[in-house]
């Protein structure tokens, strides 16, 4: 097997790397040693190390002047600056900011906007905030950066000038007032609005209007009409509710609106304020009892509790089931294979009881958050770059391109040829007292864990809706008692 | 002839060496460092809290859970998948029929060869996706379909795969269930990682052999086995660090990344959560370090345990 020994001359290093195939007991490259090493080299590399360099970190950046600040140009850009936009891939699509890049370069004709589109919103720029981050972040989707971190290491800019300065479109008004309601407070963290949310999401219940006009069925508007209904849509070969059990927030959203409308403000105020006792009230036990007879008597589409938000979508637009619980992004999302037929609708969450205190209530509020990092080299821009965004132009195309209304007001007033846009515009005019809103799981990233197991064992049938309530009480507790984690409350 | 010999090296070495040094060693001292401090991941402030974050590492019931699926996975993967890639790689070069002179493998088996590796080829996350069709949990899923056109499930009744924390044998049933992607993923690397070795012993050792009347299971335990010691146990080595990470399938495949409800956190799940999701930058590192030092202590083990004299051919 073995070769001829090379020469007489000692081996050099290149010699032995090249016959490191061949048996030479005297090398210490062997190919097996060799493989020895790099394997136990890789051991060290690999699975620890690879995640212990993601914990690394760097130093500081510099910052760009600022021009003259007039009417016109209220945070004062310097021409010949440039602002690094970071847009979100996702849902929305990537579009509308192009057209609010025209907007911009329109009046600020000195100035290069650079627009990226990624959906790695956290893996590419929270490394960023080390040096310079970029001067405007689409903070959104599945691998967002947790907001209270980024508040709690004071990183963000505070956008109360943006709110002050005059409209895009009218001198004369200020931006604030050109904001749908709820806006502003989504955006304000301890007193400081630090995220101007684009996007004016209504949530609700999806069904097809097709479908239930051929069956002569109404959309409930409690749980009792939805139990005394669900038998006929089994009965007709579909499944009454599908949801997408595998991302348990898609759940929230309705189980939270039905706290909301069952208990009242007060409800959801003491949930998210961590107050003893606040999972443990009439209004949550009677949500769950609903909740857990839904589940229980198998109302549900088989298998829902496995789905990802798309294939439970996809589900319903296949037919298999009548209700769906998302939020008005999701004619954007499936765009492509709605069925020609389906007519898509939105109505309200249907209420838990006769006895609700807030029935009527609409979960609607802004998403889809811009912020403008602290240490941006041009945090003008940034803003500069939001008021275009925001201007009449701007929110009607963002409208018109995605399906979804814009937080600026009238923004969908010219789109037509959506039922689901003009369902949830309608939805809206409809609502009563305030709109729901819950801040928890934006506030404690172990309750938002927490709960969303619990949901997801809620809704596969593994917990029953007191046992629901105990974990979620004791998850909130664990929170209130560990003094290292920063508390917020609301009213 | 030796003389010039280090500047040689040092000349090939240096550049290599600077960038690991700077890309690679640094960080990791870095990180060392922040596992000392409350960092919570963007601010310039690094609080040193000294050896706060390991306290509290041992005392964490999350921690502990991933850690027995680490372990789980750390005996389950390379068993089985040596067991497997063993086997196969003993059908393709010497199971052959055994009624004509000569050792030879299966019938077709370079083909075999080629399908078997083709999984290696795919990147773990396009794994991942194509196994979500397999195990959706719903009749649309592959699996659920086929068993329900077949009526071995009942329509009401699909499997739920990775969202089934239902413990078989005490270990949750999503767990078992990335076990077997990863299988199929790698036993094809190491089934032609072993044939290579196994090609490398020489025909006349089998041929000795089988003139003394070993069967096929006689000849693979006592001449093929030993052989391949070295391979294997690199084998191992390898698995080992794979089952310490599988950080992509729990985090593709698995509700809200580790569910249902923790049945399949793991190390790697864990340190994404606390340093990207709840802002406790400083811990992950620690958790990472602790990872780091289990590896070791592992791999070192490893290579003791191993250690023997080598048989040259």
């Amino acid at each position: 097997m073995s070769e001829s020994p090379t020469a007489s001359r000692a081996p050099s290093a290149l010699d032995r790397l090249r016959h490191a195939e061949t048996p030479d007991t005297s090398s210490d490259l062997t190919r097996r040693n060799l493989l020895g090493r790099a394997a136990a080299a890789g051991l060290l590399a690999t699975p620890a190390a690879s995640l212990l360099a993601a914990c690394a970190g760097g130093s500081s950046g510099t910052k760009t002047e600022t021009g003259t600040k007039t009417p016109d140009n209220p945070f004062g850009v310097a021409d010949n600056s440039k602002v690094d936009v970071i847009v979100f891939n996702g849902g929305l699509g990537d579009e509308y900011p192009k057209f609010d890049k025209t907007l911009f370069d329109q009046k600020h004709s000195k100035v290069t906007v650079n627009l990226s589109s990624t959906q790695k919103i956290k893996t590419e720029n929270q490394p960023k905030f080390q040096n310079v981050p970029p001067d405007l972040i689409n903070n959104s989707g599945a691998d967002l950066m947790a907001l209270d971190t980024l508040i709690n290491d004071g990183a963000l800019t505070d956008l109360g000038p943006l709110l002050d300065a005059p409209s895009w479109d009218d001198a004369n008004a200020k931006v604030r007032d050109t904001l749908l309601p709820g806006t502003v407070d989504d955006g304000t963290y301890s007193g400081k609005f630090y995220v101007l949310n684009y996007a004016y999401t209504v949530f609700g219940i999806w069904y097809d209007q097709a479908l239930f006009d051929r069956n002569s069925w109404t959309v409930p508007t409690t749980f009792d009409e939805f139990f005394t209904l669900a038998p006929r849509i089994k009965t007709a070969g579909y499944a009454p509710f599908a949801f997408a059990g595998k991302y348990p927030y898609y759940m929230r959203w309705a189980l939270m609106s039905w706290v909301w409308q069952a208990g009242g403000r007060q409800a959801m105020v003491d949930i998210d304020n961590l107050k003893p006792g606040a999972w443990k009230v009439d209004a949550v036990t009677a949500t769950m009892a609903a909740v857990e007879k839904m589940v229980k008597d198998k109302l549900t589409l088989t298998g829902s509790d496995t789905l990802s938000h798309t294939e439970s979508q996809q589900a319903w637009l296949d037919g298999k089931a009548a209700f769906l619980p998302v939020g008005t992004w999701l004619e954007n999302e499936m765009r492509k294979t709605i069925p020609a037929a389906f007519k898509m609708k939105i109505a309200n969450f249907w209420g838990v009881s006769k006895s609700d205190k807030a029935a009527g209530a609409v979960y609607a509020g802004s998403g889809e958050g811009w912020i403008v990092p602290k240490k941006a080299a041009n945090a003008a821009g940034g803003m500069e770059f939001l008021r275009a965004m925001m201007s009449k132009a701007g929110a009607a195309k963002f409208a018109e391109l995605t399906s979804s209304l814009a937080s600026v007001k009238g923004s969908g007033d010219n789109v037509t040829n959506s039922t689901a846009l003009k369902s949830a515009n309608d939805l809206m005019k409809t609502a009563k007292g305030d709109l729901v809103s819950f801040k928890h799981p934006d506030w404690y990233a172990d309750l938002d864990k927490a709960e969303q197991n619990a949901i997801g064992e809620l809704m596969a049938g593994r917990m029953t809706g007191p046992a629901f309530q105990d974990t979620m009480q004791a998850a909130a507790d664990k929170i209130a008692a560990d003094s290292s984690i920063k508390k917020q409350t609301r009213t | 002839m030796r003389h010039g010999r280090a500047r040689f090296i040092t000349g090939f070495l240096a550049l290599p060496v600077v960038l690991y040094l700077y890309y690679v060693v640094a960080p990791f001292g870095q990180s060392v460092y922040f596992s000392f401090t409350s960092w919570r991941g963007f601010s310039d402030e690094k609080p040193f809290v000294g050896l706060d974050n390991y306290v509290r590492l041992f005392r964490d019931e999350l921690v502990r859970k991933a850690f027995w699926h680490n372990v789980f996975f750390l005996v389950a993967v390379p068993v089985s998948t040596i067991a497997l890639a063993l086997f196969l790689a003993f059908l393709l070069n010497v199971g052959g029929q055994g009624n004509r002179a000569g050792i030879r493998g299966v019938r077709g088996s370079s083909v075999y060869k080629v399908i078997f590796f083709f999984p290696q080829l795919l990147s773990l996350v396009l794994v991942a996706i194509l196994w979500q069709a397999l195990y959706r949990g719903d009749d649309q899923g592959l699996i659920n379909g086929l068993l329900m056109k077949l009526h071995v499930i009942s329509r009401d009744e699909p499997l739920k795969f990775v969202s089934d924390p239902t413990p078989f044998l005490g270990v949750p049933a999503v767990l078992w269930w990335l076990l077997l992607i990863a299988i199929w993923g790698g036993t094809g690397f190491y089934m032609v990682l072993f044939s290579a070795a196994m090609q490398s012993i020489p025909r006349d050792i089998y041929e000795a052999a089988l003139l003394d009347g070993a069967s096929r299971v006689a000849s693979f335990v006592r001449v093929t086995l030993p052989l391949l010691r070295d391979t294997v146990s690199v084998a191992w080595v390898y698995l080992g660090f794979i089952a310490l990470d599988f950080y992509a399938l729990v985090f593709v495949m698995t509700p809200s990344q580790g569910g249902p409800n923790h049945a399949s956190e793991i190390f790697a799940s864990q340190i994404n959560f606390n340093a990207f999701n709840s802002g406790r930058y400083g811990y992950a590192c620690a958790l990472a370090v602790a990872l780091t030092i289990f590896a070791l202590l592992l791999a070192a083990l490893q290579l003791r345990v191993i250690r023997r004299d080598r048989i040259e051919f």
